[in-house]
């Protein structure tokens, strides 16, 4: 008798079906891979762009000046009183530095402009230094604050297209009047004269075409609308024709307009702002903008091209030249950006910081976690091991699951009108606000502590009776702490979830520009304050650029935290489990 | 199909009234919800000795042993009738706290259970509840003396905040035993100690029985016929919630006057 297995009819059917089950295999495997590699992929874009978006928040431009404290400047009483002291004058403080800085600005335009390389809300932290250590006063004293957020904007590289082309001759610059003629020994104009006049061209180009577009749509609009457009259809005419004539260079010199890539000279402590680019490469003429305005022969000097035209940016030519003067001078230093943790909400970006919220946050936890943790246990150990279990109980659990699903804003609703219409607590207040969340994360913590308890093998329980344990006893002497970590991780998680919430603190006002962190006391429940999640909303919203980046920061930030307490439930988790 | 209720039980000489008798049961009847596990049980068991109850699964001894410390009380939906003293106390007195009743009548379960805690907290802990030791040094003494009668002193006293669940199964049951007579107990209740050991482990507690016998009344409910054989000396077989008949041990594996035992014992059902 042979028993080869080939033999048997049924084998043939199980060789086949295995074959389709290991496709089957195959698939669900791929499948799954092909979701976790989506997954991943998603997560790392987001976290990606929002690190590359708000990690150079962390950094800030720093300008610091030596300020002269001088007793007639922030003493004007004479009595060194705080009184007195707080009717300085600092931000002339600040100015009189920056125009020492400067000596060369005289001009009240050109001062103005100076004295927007920084926000007067830093004569504020200027005093905040002096009422600290009255003792300054007389001495002078070296002074750190953040740039303006355009220019800090500018130095990270991120407000403008900039580059610095390579130059091959020597300068010279001579003055006459207010115009300076400069001329480079080598055509080093050349390429940029080239470029200045294909941008003329091709802006003359568009302009034709849109009014080409305006003549056409002529014929098709009310009568009405025709003059308006006729004379939209002249003026782009107008321009488009100055602007070839211009590009034609009659007198041999390209204008070099607002609307053009700026072009900036720099040599030794010399800086200059062109208007004009000669056709020939060789030379230009422009406007002093620091320094004497002469240069003999000067074999190192620099061609700085700022592509985006003044027009379209929020920072002059002028600014930009003087922020490069203190950077390189050693003026402006790059440090880790204390403000953003060390300050509250501010409306200049460059002081508004994190700590506010941070601190809203903290005092809101801490009622959250208070309240809805051991109220939250309390309920599932009584519903899970004493409630006997009928219509009244199994209605309890139906609605608390249903709770789990309410939108968070109706909590929100609902807190505002109990907690703030009704018992008349404080609006922004940490305490109401800590109060919502809880109520919103009760829910949550009953529903994992429920199954973290019924997880606890009913031997155990048994065991502990059987020895004549009473229930409680038994409950808290073994059930409890077998299901503490269940208990910790599902409550983390709860209040992670609270610590991201946004949208039930909009209802009871925890969204005011606040800028004051609140008091890390008792006194600091009521006090108004806002929360993380909020100040991301808010700074979101905010209309300078440097908002995005801060907002990003943030963000990161924030998910710092998550991590951080998601860290905690996994190693509380782990510290905590036994196995049974 | 037999109607269980009209079965009235047979009762061996000597097994029903005596002088030695630790629990009289009379009439006890269980139900859990509408259905019915248990009826009209009636029973004496003597002190200082192994009683074993056996029958196939489901026909209510485990509910039976859970009468004795009111462990049904637990079950939601559990009912129960009837009459159940000890030394003369009745169990089902509503004035009778279950707590107190535990701690005089011990129990271990089929599956070892120790605490997730050490070996010395899982002894400690009936001692400590119930207040029976003034101090440590007290403490430590009940702890040993427990251990040493439960046969496990020699293999664990070199590492007693070790964790119980450590152990290997045999080890645990004998630890779950010495936390019960830790507490003084003046019956053990046992059910199916040993069905989830090996045979070495098993030898090892039938032997820690018959030296328990001495100072406790022990019940065991056990599905191996050897098993009862070995260790008991009476022994009470139940058949779809009735106590068919109960006897001597010996006689009732020898001799046994209804039919349903013989054939149990004989191994044609069960
Ligand atoms: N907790 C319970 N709830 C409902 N019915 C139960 C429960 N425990 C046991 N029973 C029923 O009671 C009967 C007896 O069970 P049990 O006493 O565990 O039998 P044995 O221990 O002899 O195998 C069985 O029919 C079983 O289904
Ligand atoms: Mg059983």
């Amino acid at each position: 008798m042979t028993d080869s297995p080939r033999t048997f009819p049924v084998r043939e059917d199980v060789e086949r079906r295995l074959a389709k089950r290991y496709r089957a295999e195959l698939r669900f495997r791929t499948a799954g891979l092909t979701a976790i590699g989506i997954a991943v992929a998603i997560l790392c874009i987001l976290i990606g762009s929002i690190a590359s978006e708000g990690v150079p928040a962390f950094t800030a431009k720093e300008l610091v000046l030596r300020v002269e404290l001088d007793a007639d400047r922030v003493d004007p009483e004479g009595d060194g009183s705080v009184a007195s002291l707080r009717r300085g004058s600092y931000n002339r403080v600040l100015q009189d530095a920056l125009r020492e800085a400067f000596p060369g600005v005289t001009a009240r335009n050109d001062l103005r402009t100076l004295f927007g390389l920084y926000t007067p809300l830093n004569a504020t932290r200027l005093m905040d230094a002096v009422l600290d250590d009255p003792a300054l006063v007389g001495n002078s004293y070296v002074f750190t604050m953040p740039l303006a957020d355009d220019l800090d904007l500018y130095l990270k590289g991120r407000l403008v297209e900039d580059r610095t082309l390579p130059t091959a001759g020597r300068l010279t610059a001579s003055t006459d009047g207010d115009i300076v003629s400069l001329r480079s020994t080598t055509a080093d104009f050349t390429a940029l004269a080239r470029e200045i006049e294909q941008s003329m061209a091709a802006e003359a180009r568009t302009l034709e075409l849109r009014v080409e577009q305006v003549r056409l749509a002529l014929d098709q609009v009310p009568a009405a609308d025709a003059p308006r457009l006729q004379a939209e259809a002249d003026r782009h005419a107008a321009a488009a024709v100055n602007l070839r004539q211009l590009a034609r260079a009659p007198d041999g010199f390209l204008p070099l307009t607002g609307d053009v890539p700026s072009v900036i000279v720099e040599s030794g402590g010399q800086a200059f702002r062109l208007t004009q680019l000669a056709v020939d490469g060789k030379s230009a003429r422009g406007e002093v903008v620091l320094g004497s305005g002469l240069v003999e022969n000067a074999d190192d000097w620099t061609l700085y091209v700022v592509d985006t035209p003044e027009s379209r940016r929020r920072v002059s030519d002028q600014l930009i030249i003087w922020t490069r003067s203190l950077v390189e001078r050693e003026m402006i230093q790059t440090g880790f950006n204390t403000y953003l943790f060390a300050n509250a909400d501010s409306r200049e970006p460059e002081l508004a910081g994190i700590k506010g919220a941070l601190y809203g946050s903290i005092l809101t936890m801490i009622i959250t976690m208070f309240l809805s943790v051991p109220i939250g246990v309390f309920t599932a150990v009584y519903l899970e091991e004493y409630a006997p279990k009928n219509r009244v109980t199994d209605f309890i659990e139906v609605n608390i699951n249903n709770l789990a699903a309410v939108p968070s804003i109706v909590f929100g609703l609902l807190g505002l009108a109990v907690f703030i219409n009704f018992f008349g607590l404080p609006r922004s207040a940490p305490l109401v606000g800590g109060l919502v969340l809880s109520l919103m994360t009760l829910p949550t913590v009953i529903i994992a502590t429920r199954a973290a308890l019924k997880a606890v093998p009913p031997s155990i329980r048994q065991a502990a009776l059987g020895v004549g344990a009473s229930k409680t006893q038994a409950v808290f002497h073994h059930v409890l702490p077998l299901a503490a970590p269940g208990i910790l991780t599902g409550s983390i998680i709860g209040l992670a979830q609270a610590l991201g919430e946004t949208a039930p603190l909009l209802m009871i006002g925890m969204v005011a520009f606040i800028a004051d962190a609140p008091s890390l006391g008792l006194a600091g429940f009521t006090e108004p304050a806002t929360v993380m999640p909020v100040q991301i909303f808010l700074w979101s919203d905010g209309a300078e650029r440097a908002f995005e980046a801060r907002t990003a920061a943030a963000i990161l930030i924030l998910l710092a935290l998550m991590i951080g307490f998601n860290a905690v439930a996994i190693y509380l988790r782990r510290r905590f489990e036994r196995r049974w | 199909m037999h109607d269980a209720q009209t079965q009235p039980t047979v009762y061996h000489k000597n097994s029903l009234g005596g002088s030695d008798i630790k629990v009289e049961v009379r009439d006890v009847s269980v139900s859990y919800g509408e259905k019915q596990a248990l009826f009209n049980v009636s029973l004496d068991i003597p002190d200082k000795s192994v009683t074993a109850f056996i029958g196939p699964s489901g026909c209510g001894k485990s509910t039976f042993l859970r009468c004795m410390n009111r462990m049904n009380d637990t079950i939601d939906g559990a009912r129960v009738s009837g009459s159940l003293k000890i030394d003369g106390a009745e169990v089902n007195d509503r004035a009778v706290d279950p707590v107190v009743l535990r701690a005089s009548v011990g129990m271990v379960f089929q599956k070892p259970n120790p605490f997730p805690k050490s070996i010395y907290d899982n002894v400690a802990y009936g001692p400590r509840i119930h207040g029976l030791a003034s101090g440590r040094d007290e403490l430590d003494a009940i702890v040993e003396q427990s251990l040493r009668k439960a046969g496990l002193w020699a293999e664990v006293s070199d590492r007693l905040q070790d964790p119980g669940t450590g152990l290997s199964g045999g080890q645990q049951q004998r630890l779950v035993i010495a936390r019960a007579i830790a507490v003084n107990p003046e019956v053990i209740l046992m059910d199916e100690p040993c069905s989830a050991l090996d045979p070495i482990a098993t030898a090892k507690i039938e032997d820690l029985i018959d030296e328990l016998r001495e100072n406790y009344c022990i019940i065991i409910v056990t599905h191996s016929m050897q098993q009862a054989a070995r260790v008991s000396q009476m022994t009470a077989f139940f058949h779809m919630g009735s106590l068919i008949e109960v006897g001597p041990t010996e006689e009732i594996f020898t001799n046994p006057l209804e039919s349903r035992t013989q054939d149990y014992i004989t191994g044609r059902f069960g």
